[in-house]
């Protein structure tokens, strides 16, 4: 009996996804663990492999086909001695293809929250479906409410009039979101010419996560100079030697270490209690030309600085290719934004959620500093520490960028 | 030798306490039941359904009398008032048999007889003033139950000033009756007695009858009864009653007069009293407040361990409410987490003729409270089924809450209105607005169109009309 080839869930949140390519044609041979289609989720583009042998007989979902939802049937995989003619009934069978990369942690679920929820969902600041009743819904829309923020006291946590009342003369409620960049009003057409680039689902999930993170997180900001002389010493000492790092590389490795004395800054705001993570994951935000992502260097205070080039370099250069693995763009605990190589001075990056802290690192450049009543030439880096107010206080923003500061000016404690 | 140690007894077998102890056996307790009279209590044997019965005969005559509009021929029409009440003990007992079965199927044991408390987790029973048996339970239900108001010079004798209970079961058919008080059970008996042909007067102390109902739906049934031949007395009061042979001098004041009317019978409907005494209430920290024993709401007593249901605690005392308040309770005991009773979302209704039924706020209470409201009306005269039935006089009264679309009240008279208020019922339970009630497809052709139009015209978009 033909097999059907259903969609595949590549992440646990994942509800749809596009058909982006189909990587064989009918009537094409297929072996286990072949490549046979590429599905675009709404931050990377990964491959799908077959689980079965036999011959793909026919593909129901043409590529480049959006919003194909998981578990729909796709293709159809003739077993030896099968027709095209049997994949007419389409009788769904439980044990059809797999997946190919498997789920994702489950350490990846947060960030990816609201990323694969259709947009036509009224609750944009979460993913899951929130149980109310009509009434609830109207009186929490009047009061300005989020839904999500409430707890259900009806049947099966069904959230009913009387909670959000509660909510609202307890003032326990989060303000509601409002809603994501999908839902902004229609954009006025004054005639002048233009064409329009449809929105790639990666760019849906950056408008949504940003507007969401810039309207609902009290950020602030703390900038500080820091004198990277050391540094460019200490690169091309190890140039010398044959081993390249960049810049970037020290300030990944200085951020990891600044976190271990500072943890609050590697952290999530919840509900119920700040989330302190403690392993040291830097999130390195790369350019693609889809737009922003960001890879994670896991365990970064444990790992040398060749290590961490390598592995920066690695990671952005499959970034660009579209090509990373769920897990290594989701999770980690604190962001890096670094337009040096732009020549930008400095800027103010916005927090990344769940996280609360992200380093907007600007270019390193000689400038004109004033030492002991004198002006001499350093070269400066200005480096900005965004955080959200929740978690993060002035002080220990400022605690950070301290420590921070004191390894990158003094590079050879990054090396101890 | 009869076990005597339970989980829970329950005091009292009415709709309140015969539905405790189902529940409290689903859930796995070891349950015993007293009840010194008959299982099903008021509600079953003498009062909700033994009333329908009689009212059903109303309608039946009274359709009958209307045979000729329905293109009928009925001649002789008459009735035979020993079957009538003959065919309403029956109904009654066939329902109590009904909840014997139900104690057996459940595992209940039954004790005939009158429980006390008698110390902490202990009742003693007894029949006739004689024990019975000495009982221990972890946990105690009173259901009690209520009876008739007896007001001074008003009291029933049976014979010739009854109350609901001599009033059900009548050896003879009066020509002439006097009603004291308009609620529920006095206009019940009120228009069947009218409707089979007897010549009744209701006396209200308030200013109109069915006082807890919204106001334009007493005025419609006033309005109707007046019709049917019925004289209605509001704010007005019997001041004596003076018994004769076989009829009663009725001193009637009202508008500052007094005058002397004469009745062959009277029904004192003035209300109800909770049945607190000789229950041991005394050597416990129970409180009782004008004949009900106060509890919380998930029906606790202050005493630990005790609870109540039903007519013996607070309003509405309604068998709907009662049982209701078993399974809170008896969930409560169990360890789980039930919803307290929402009082605005219990139904309240009478089967007179027209009927009356309501749920929620009246539009007076709705606007004392300080809602801003829109209120929908539709009437029976604009409804194609109303019209084909021959029954087009009444209305369906929808109150909204104009800021949230929360449907505080829903206010209906005319016929078979009491099985069509649970629809509203569900929506306030579920916590619907007006857009679920106007996005609900309402079957064609139906009285329950009228529900749908009624919200419609609260917000001024009813089609026929």
């Amino acid at each position: 009996m033909p097999i059907q080839i259903l969609m595949p869930a590549l992440s646990p949140t994942m509800t749809e996804g596009k058909l982006a390519k189909w990587l064989k044609k009918e009537g094409d041979k297929i072996s286990s663990g072949d490549v046979i289609a590429e599905i675009e989720t709404d931050k990377a583009t990964m491959e799908m492999e077959a689980v079965d042998e036999g011959t793909l007989g026919k593909i129901i979902i043409p590529e480049g086909t959006e919003k194909v939802l998981v578990n729909e049937p796709i293709a159809v995989l003739l077993l030896e001695g099968e027709s095209s003619g049997a994949t007419a009934p389409a009788a769904k069978a439980p044990a059809a293809a797999t997946p190919a990369p498997a789920a994702a942690p489950a350490v990846a679920k947060p960030a990816t929250a609201p990323a694969a929820a259709p947009a036509a969902k009224p609750q944009a600041s979460s993913g899951t479906r929130v149980f109310a009743s009509p009434l609830a819904k109207r009186v929490a829309a009047n009061a300005g409410i989020d839904l999500a923020s409430i707890k259900g006291s009806g049947p099966q946590g069904r959230i009913v009039r009387a909670d959000v009342d509660q909510a609202v003369a307890g003032g326990g409620a989060k303000k509601a979101a409002p809603k994501a960049a999908a839902a902004s009003g229609p954009v006025p057409d004054f005639g002048q010419p233009y064409t329009e680039v449809p929105h790639t689902g990666m760019r849906k999930v950056i408008a949504q996560r940003l507007l969401e993170a810039k309207t609902t997180i009290p950020h602030f900001y703390l900038t500080i100079d820091c004198n990277i002389d050391e540094i460019i010493k200490v690169r091309k000492e190890l140039a010398e030697s044959g081993v390249k790092v960049s810049v970037n590389d020290f300030v990944v490795k200085a951020s990891a270490l600044a976190l271990r004395k500072v943890p609050q800054a590697n952290a999530s705001w919840t509900d119920d209690a700040v989330r302190l993570y403690t392993n040291v994951d830097i999130s390195v935000a790369v350019a693609t030309p889809d737009g922003l992502i960001t890879p994670i260097v896991r365990n970064a205070d444990k790992k040398g600085l060749a290590a961490i080039s390598a592995e920066v370099k690695d990671l952005a250069s499959r970034a660009k290719a579209k090509k990373l693995k769920l897990e290594e763009f989701q999770g980690g605990g604190f962001s890096i934004s670094n337009l040096g190589m732009f020549g930008i001075k400095e800027f103010s990056a916005i927090v990344n959620p769940p996280q609360v802290c992200i380093l907007a690192v600007g270019a390193g450049s000689e400038r004109a500093v004033v030492k002991n009543g004198a002006i001499t030439i350093a070269n400066v880096m200005t480096c900005t520490l965004s955080c959200d107010h929740r978690v993060v206080d002035g002080s220990v923003g400022a605690e950070f960028l301290q420590a921070f500061q004191a390894l990158i000016e003094n590079p050879i404690r990054m090396i101890l | 030798m009869t076990d005597t140690n339970f989980d829970l007894i329950v005091v009292g077998g009415g709709p309140g306490g015969y539905t405790a102890a189902i529940r409290a056996s689903q859930l796995g307790m070891k349950v015993a039941l007293v009840e010194k009279e008959n299982l099903g209590g008021i509600c079953l044997n003498w009062g909700c359904i033994p009333t329908k019965a009689l009212l059903r005969t109303a309608e039946v005559y009274h359709l009958m009398h209307r045979a000729k509009e329905f293109g009928l021929k009925a001649d002789n029409i008459g009735f035979d008032i020993e079957a009538v009440v003959k065919r309403s003990r029956g109904v009654a007992s066939q329902l109590n048999a009904g909840v014997k079965h139900l104690m057996k199927k459940n595992k209940v044991t039954v004790f005939d007889g009158h429980a006390k408390l008698s110390g902490k987790g202990k009742l003693n029973v007894t029949k006739d003033g004689k024990p019975v048996v000495d009982l221990t339970a972890k946990n105690i239900i009173l259901a009690t139950g209520a009876r008739a108001r007896e007001l001074p010079g008003l009291e029933a004798d049976g014979k010739l000033v009854w109350n609901y209970r001599h009033a059900m079961v009548p050896t003879s058919f009066p020509k002439t009756l006097l009603v004291i008080g308009s609620g529920a059970i006095g206009i019940e008996f009120a228009s069947f007695y009218q409707t089979l042909g007897c010549k009744v007067t209701v006396v209200e102390v308030l200013d109109r009858i069915v006082p807890v109902e919204d106001a334009e739906i007493s005025a419609i049934a006033h309005k109707q009864f007046e019709k049917q031949g019925m004289v209605i007395k509001t704010k007005a009061v019997v001041k004596s009653l003076k018994r004769n042979a076989n009829d009663v001098v009725a001193t009637i004041e009202q508008n500052g007069k007094s005058e002397q009317f004469t009745f062959e019978r009277v029904i004192s409907a003035v209300g109800i009293v909770g049945n607190v005494e000789n229950l041991g209430l005394e050597g416990t920290k129970i409180k009782v407040e004008k004949t009900h024993v106060i509890a919380g709401q998930y029906c606790e007593t202050d005493e630990p361990g005790v609870y109540a249901i039903g007519d013996l605690t607070g309003p509405p005392w309604l068998a709907h409410k009662a049982g209701h308040e078993a399974v809170i309770c008896v969930e409560k005991i169990a360890g789980q987490h039930p919803h307290p009773l929402n009082v605005l979302g219990i139904p309240g209704c009478t089967y007179c003729h027209p009927q009356i039924a309501s749920v929620g706020l009246t539009e007076q209470a709705a606007k004392d409270k300080g809602y801003q409201v829109k209120v929908g009306r539709y009437p029976f005269i604009a409804n194609g089924k109303a019209i084909a039935l021959g029954e087009t006089q009444g209305l369906v009264k929808t109150v909204f809450d104009a800021k949230t679309g929360e449907l505080l009240g829903a206010h209906m008279v005319g016929p078979e209105v009491t099985e069509m208020i649970q629809g509203y019922a569900i929506a306030k339970t579920l916590e619907t607005t007006e857009q679920e009630l106007m996005h609900t497809v309402f079957p064609h052709p139906t009285l329950s169109e009228m529900m749908h139009e009624s919200v419609l015209d609260a917000y001024g978009r009813a089609i026929n009309m």
